[in-house]
């Protein structure tokens, strides 16, 4: 059955409230079991032998006497594992373990199995590596110059004509935009030009990765993991390994926080391989030095920003340049930089440029609306900087510019309905902008896009002979989607919330689900949970009809009972969903809904952050003192976990913004690779965070959701880069905005 | 393996394990225990993730070495709830939505059992200050403080 | 009808920004875009997104076009 994706404007009974999630107990107990939680009888223990160089070529890789360590039961090197040379499957498998080179500093060479981890320590000492040192680069810019050491030997630039001969750190230059921007230039009253760089921050999920894989010489396989998403695992570490795809049982932990880093496989596909040779369950867990090394960090940034205004606030046009390093293999980061870069904006002359860059660092993941917050740093304190200039107010003049319905967005396609015109009314009216400022206090605010996506889902509904309900999901739940997915079912079944038991499936239980990335888990499950109860009730429909012997046109679902209609039918008492599912033997056996869909549709999203910060003269130290997150959640089903959506993202921004950056030594050494160094957030370090939800229904989701997981990252670095330089008079341009960055800024102010 | 035998009192039940002497106490417990609602996130004190009490003082246990528990009382998550009543501060967090991923949760209801023991009615910035040795990176620990200042509310009612 | 290119696509149509490519569907808009350009294989491999009226589809090669609609080939995208 085909059923239609369309917003129908449903009056809810359920969705919208504010319920407790179904696996609250067991995570306030102890009890819920994450990637490194499992155990199996005679597991191994796997460690991992890493590169301390930036760039090297591996001249001798002997694994001899390590092999020959009591309690060794495998060691891999790339020498045991598929050749994948030409193969789409290539870098993956490198990045997993070095080849010829290693490319960053934590670039995996061997790994071990052992009985137990001091013999696993052992044995990579025995492991002996001769390295030859290569030249190495670490900074996007240098890496762009013509005589930087090159990362690769085999990257000639994509999108630039005519086709390079010579290869290059740069992988590919995206152009997007329209109108003429030098004829924009030329109306503009005001030009404003900034270069702005960030550094690169990580996800900083509290949970390394980890996992218990366990392979038999038959070709079954298992992976406990804690993973974004398992089908992906399935599917990139069966075709790294050779396996059959239905043989390898991925199971998905409970996941400690991804961000993007848990979409891409790591240390997994090793641990299976292990695994196979030793014929043991293997469990690897990454120590928090591996997670900062060699998992998948976010770009750094360098930029060039160009916006001229009229002085009525008209933008004229708008130009952007930037350039983000993958770290050492081939990303799309810089492009999707430039794409999202001018997004809020209706703009008649745009272009944004980008660049992806290799560097020896480790290879760029997904980290939450990403490559999004870094352009918007630079667009958004340019905006502001516009505002300055020519003495309007910055909400007005984005309120001025914003993007609405018609719009062509600086990436291509015109927009549908949107929310980052409401989102700015309802940032300009809150009673946060009226707020009194004492001294050396100063308010920012910047607004924020994101795609959002939705791709392959599919649900399965079982109804219990006891009118229970088994949800059976493929998504992982990451912040709570357990809850709002059986709110979902509840609300169309018309049962209590509490009858439905959700359940995340494994790979061999329900058919290929995406990733939850892209903010799309509620989006696409919500839609696949509420075509799978839409099935079920036609199916209940049909038994009702059978109880009956009446014809199925003449029963409708209502309040979560069948009810037949029509005078005639008048003496038939209504048949609840539990009297029905108590009578399924009789009526035709187990009732089921299923659906399968590709949720395509999923609607961009707009969010505006307002923030008030104290500048310390003394130190350059910055406190957050009001903080406000105002985004378009098209439906919030469960509002909670909306809300908490908005302030988990807003201080990964205000971390972002303030402290957290990878540091490089000359040697291209990461030296600041733990949590003491590389400083997140804490409890005192943050006011409570206000949020207000809008809900501007996405017209292609039946309930008008639209995902609302990533956009609160976008606009922090920006509104703190304004609320900083409206508090200490200095416009900082690169993040993190560190108390040694600031002071030096208000020095320099002052100087001049 | 040599291993030291250790005999310590875990949530108020005695219990006997053997481990080396390098091993910490938050091997100890998830691994010869196995307790895992005690977590790793970094192995080096910086995280709170692996919060628990010793002899009533909150550290973290992977800056303590398993035999170091030898003799003394350990308290983790799995003894905060009361046979099948959960602690105020556990409901709590449920009911404010105080966790998403979970993983930071053990540790930090550890902590703040520990800081409303001491102090029952403690105001937001003395929460704040309690609970910085706990990373949370999901919440913003927006709901995590109202949850705690919840169920201290709950826990002088109960007095 | 008119399918307009973003981004590093365009290198592989020789710069152009907007061509005419006859299709119905989303699956007879990449196969006939593959015959006319075949540089646009590489970009095809690292996946591809079209966006139609707006509306931003990956994965639903059945997808109509309707006549007249604003078509657009973008990179497919990545997500946190």
């Amino acid at each position: 059955m085909t059923h239609d994706q369309s917003f129908t404007n449903q009056k809810f009974k359920l969705v919208g409230s504010r319920v407790n999630r179904p696996d609250g107990v067991d995570k306030v107990t102890g009890r819920a079991k994450y990637g490194a939680d499992a155990a199996a009888p005679g597991q191994l223990v796997a460690l991992f032998l890493r590169s301390p160089h930036a760039h090297a070529k591996i001249k001798k890789l002997d694994t001899s006497r390590a092999e020959k360590l009591a309690g060794v039961k495998a060691v891999i090197t790339s020498a045991d594992l598929p050749d994948h040379t030409n193969g789409a499957q290539l870098d993956v498998l490198e990045n997993c373990m070095a080849r010829d080179r290693v490319l960053y500093d934590g670039h995996a060479v061997a790994a071990v199995a052992a009985i137990d981890r001091e013999t696993a320590k052992k044995a990579l000492k025995l492991i002996k590596v001769s390295y030859e040192k290569l030249p190495h680069v670490t900074d996007v810019d240098e890496a762009m110059k013509s005589d930087a050491p090159l990362v690769r030997e085999n990257i000639f630039t994509r999108g630039v004509d005519p086709k390079p001969t010579k290869p290059s750190n740069i992988c590919k230059v995206s152009t997007f935009g329209h109108g003429d921007i030098e004829a924009g230039f030329n109306e503009a009253d005001v030009i404003i030009e900034k270069s702005f760089k960030t550094e690169q921050t990580h996800q900083g999920y509290i949970e390394p990765h980890a996992c218990l894989a366990s392979v038999g010489p038959d070709g079954n396989g298992e992976l406990w993991v804690t993973t974004q998403g398992h089908y992906t695992y399935r599917t990139v570490c069966s075709a790294l390994l050779g396996m059959d795809m239905a043989k390898l049982k991925v199971t998905s932990s409970e996941i400690g926080g991804g961000f993007g880093g848990k979409t891409h496989v790591w240390i997994e596909p090793i641990a299976l391989a292990l695994s196979r040779k030793a014929n043991r369950p293997v469990k690897a867990v990454m120590t928090r030095d591996e997670v900062f090394k060699a998992s998948g960090p976010t770009c750094s940034t360098s930029m060039d920003i160009k916006i001229g205004a009229k002085k009525d606030g008209t933008i004229t046009a708008g130009s952007a340049h930037i350039r983000y390093q993958d770290g050492a293999f081939r990303g799309q980061w810089g492009q999707l930089g430039a794409m999202t870069a001018f997004a809020c904006y209706d703009l008649k002359n745009v272009q944004s440029v980008g660049y992806d860059v290799l560097v020896n660092r480790p290879k760029v993941a997904a980290y939450r609306a990403p490559s999004a917050p870094m352009a918007a740093f630079g667009v958004e304190s340019t905006v502001d900087l516009v505002a300055k200039a020519i003495g309007m107010d910055p909400v007005a003049l984005r309120i001025k510019n914003a993007a609405k319905e018609g719009t062509r967005a600086s990436y291509g396609p015109t927009y549908g309905p949107i929310g980052i015109g409401p989102t700015l009314e309802a940032a300009k009216n809150h009673p946060h902008m009226r707020a009194k400022l004492k001294k050396n206090q100063g308010r920012g605010m910047a607004c924020g896009f994101w795609f959002n996506f939705g791709g392959q889902t599919c649900s399965d509904i079982n109804i219990s002979a006891d009118g229970t309900v088994n949800l059976t999901l493929g998504t992982v739940d990451v912040g709570g989607s357990r809850a709002s997915m059986s709110l979902i079912c509840a609300e169309e079944l018309g049962i209590p919330y509490d009858q439905v038991k959700a359940n995340i499936a494994d790979t061999s239980s329900l058919g290929h689900n995406d990733t939850t990335e892209g903010s799309r888990g509620t989006f696409s499950s919500g839609m696949a949970t509420i075509f799978a109860a839409r099935e079920a009730i036609e199916e209940m429909k049909e038994r009702a009809a059978q109880t009956w012997d009446i014809p199925v046109e003449e029963v409708e679902w209502v309040e979560g009972e069948a009810r037949a209609v029509g005078k005639k039918n008048d003496n038939l008492p209504p048949l609840t969903l539990k009297e029905i599912a108590g009578r399924a033997a009789a009526t035709g056996g187990p009732i089921a809904g299923h659906n399968e869909v590709v949720a395509d549709g999923a609607g961009v999203s707009f969010a505006s952050h307002i923030c008030d910060v104290e500048v310390d003269p003394e130190t350059g130290g910055t406190k957050i003192i009001r903080y406000t997150v105002i985004q378009d959640a098209g439906k919030a089903i469960n509002p909670d976990y909306v809300e908490g959506q908005f302030q988990g993202g807003a201080a990964q921004g205000i971390g972002w913004a303030l402290n957290e950056e990878y540091i490089y030594g000359d040697d291209g050494r990461l030296q600041n690779a733990g949590f003491l160094d590389y400083r997140i957030p804490v409890c005192s370090d943050l006011p409570f965070i206000d949020t207000e939800i809008l809900e501007i229904p996405n017209p292609n989701h039946p309930y008008g959701i639209r995902g609302v997981g990533e956009t609160s990252i976008v606009p922090p670095l920006a509104a703190i880069g304004n609320a900083v330089s409206n508090a200490a008079g200095v416009r900082m341009t690169h993040v993190p905005m560190s108390p040694p960055r600031i002071l030096k800024a208000i020095e320099e102010a002052a100087e001049a | 393996m040599t291993g030291t035998l250790v005999n310590t009192t875990v949530n108020g039940d005695a219990v006997q394990f053997a481990c080396p002497t390098d091993e910490s106490l938050l091997d100890s417990l998830r691994d010869r225990i196995g307790l895992t609602g005690v977590k790793e996130g970094c192995g080096t004190g910086d995280c709170g993730a692996c919060s628990i009490t010793l002899d009533g003082e909150l550290v973290c246990s992977c800056l303590v070495l398993g035999v170091e528990a030898n003799g003394r009382e350990i308290g983790t998550v799995e003894g905060l709830a009361d046979g099948d009543k959960l602690h105020p501060l556990q409901d709590q967090f449920i009911n404010n939505a105080a966790l998403q991923c979970g993983i930071c949760t053990p540790g930090f209801l550890v902590a703040a059992k520990a800081l409303l023991d001491k102090n029952n009615n403690p105001t937001e910035e003395e929460i704040r200050y309690a609970l910085a040795g706990n990373l949370c990176r999901c919440t913003g620990y927006d709901k995590i403080v109202r949850a705690v200042q919840a169920a201290s509310k709950d826990l002088r009612k109960k007095k | 009808m008119q399918v307009n290119l973003t981004g590093s696509l365009r290198s592989a149509v020789n710069g152009e920004e907007v061509v005419e490519i006859k299709a119905d569907t989303i699956r007879e808009l990449l196969s006939r875009l593959l015959e006319t350009y075949p540089a646009m294989k590489d970009h095809m491999d690292t996946g591809i997104a079209v966006s139609i009226d707006g509306e931003i589809y990956r994965d639903s090669p059945s997808k109509k076009l309707p006549a007249g609609s604003e078509v657009f080939l973008l990179p497919r995208l990545q997500g946190g």
